[in-house]
């Protein structure tokens, strides 16, 4: 009987540094979560005039920072493809770091899944949007708001699960 | 054989971080930011407070990562400006979060975090206390002089 609060004790302190070792430090929670999409003013890639925030009004879509010389991005690029193709996914890619020949090459070589593409060649609206490593995936609401941040690869099991519906919710 | 396997090794590594391109030019831009030395010495403790994203162990002050190099601009930048320790603390966790910092401000969020170890501490006393005072201490009873004089008396003769 006097072991059992000391047991509990123990068992609670399990099951708390339990659920510590299943959560990625790596993961920095975003602040800008449920927040307008921040002001940016980006050249087109291979194309002409700047595009701002308003880009991003009236439907759901992806916002997908990556660079030709991102590994981890190849790794994602199949589904990305896919989303787009099959799903009718609207994803807007920022080209991050990146010069642009190097990115034109790059998506001529792999696909281009992305709608629109715009040029960040010194990171700031990276910075702004608080990326610290592509990719970095975020989910746009109809209304302007980031719904959800995706760090690294984006995954089959990530979209389904955590995308998806905030996608299929997202266009209200 | 091992030569080329190295070379590849070699490249693949350098490659991606050489191929990076405005690492030099936000070098440039930060070189060209001029500080008096009260705000040189200010822009230097203050990198130390802050977190690198990429490599979480490792204040900006320490990190080659491009990321500290673009934040330690932005630093740098704000300070010239005239900007407050608190604004570019405000600048900096509005984009990436309290975790940036390495001394988290104290709010709601932050709150158990601050009192965490003092409320372990308090627990811990009143633990201790009520054990205490659960098992007061014996008092030793007085000794009855005449009682214990009975009791050697009545001892059987040594034979």
């Amino acid at each position: 009987m006097r072991f059992l609060i000391p047991l509990a004790l123990a068992l609670g302190l399990v099951a708390l540094l339990g659920v510590g070792l299943t959560l990625k430090p790596g993961e920095v929670p975003s602040p800008l979560i449920g927040k307008p999409v921040p002001a940016f003013a980006l050249p087109v890639l291979g194309g002409d005039g700047l595009q701002d925030q308003r880009l991003l009004q009236g439907r759901p879509r992806l916002v997908n920072f990556w660079a030709s010389w991102c590994t981890p991005c190849l790794e994602e690029h199949p589904l990305l493809l896919r989303l787009a193709r099959e799903q009718g996914v609207e994803i807007i890619g920022i080209n991050y770091k990146d010069e642009p020949a190097a990115a034109q090459a790059w998506l001529s070589r792999h696909g281009n899944p992305f709608q629109l593409i715009l040029a960040d060649r010194l990171g700031s609206a990276g910075l702004d949007w608080g990326v610290y490593g592509v990719p970095e995936t975020f989910l746009i609401g109809a209304d302007g708001r980031i719904l959800a941040k995706h760090i690294g690869p984006l995954n089959e099991a990530a979209w389904r699960e955590r995308l998806a519906p905030l996608w299929a919710g997202g266009g209200a | 054989m091992s030569r080329r396997w190295l070379a590849g090794l070699l490249l693949g590594v350098a490659l991606p971080l050489a191929s990076q391109p405005p690492a030099a030019e936000v070098e440039a831009q930060l070189e060209a930011i001029v500080l008096e030395a009260p705000a040189e010495a200010r822009y230097r403790a203050f990198l130390y407070e802050l977190r690198c994203l990429v490599c979480q162990n490792q204040t900006l002050a320490d990190s080659r990562a491009p990321l500290a190099l673009d934040l330690r601009l932005q630093v740098r930048r704000r300070i010239a400006a005239g900007e407050s320790d608190e604004q570019i603390r405000a600048y900096l966790t509005e984009r990436y979060g309290e975790f940036v910092l390495y001394k988290p401000r104290l709010n709601a969020r932050t709150v158990l975090l601050w009192a965490g170890p003092a409320l372990l501490v308090v627990l811990a006393l009143v633990i201790a206390l009520r054990q205490l005072r659960r098992r007061p201490p014996q008092p030793v009873a007085a000794v009855d002089a005449e009682a214990l004089r009975r009791l050697l008396d009545e001892r059987p003769p040594a034979p």
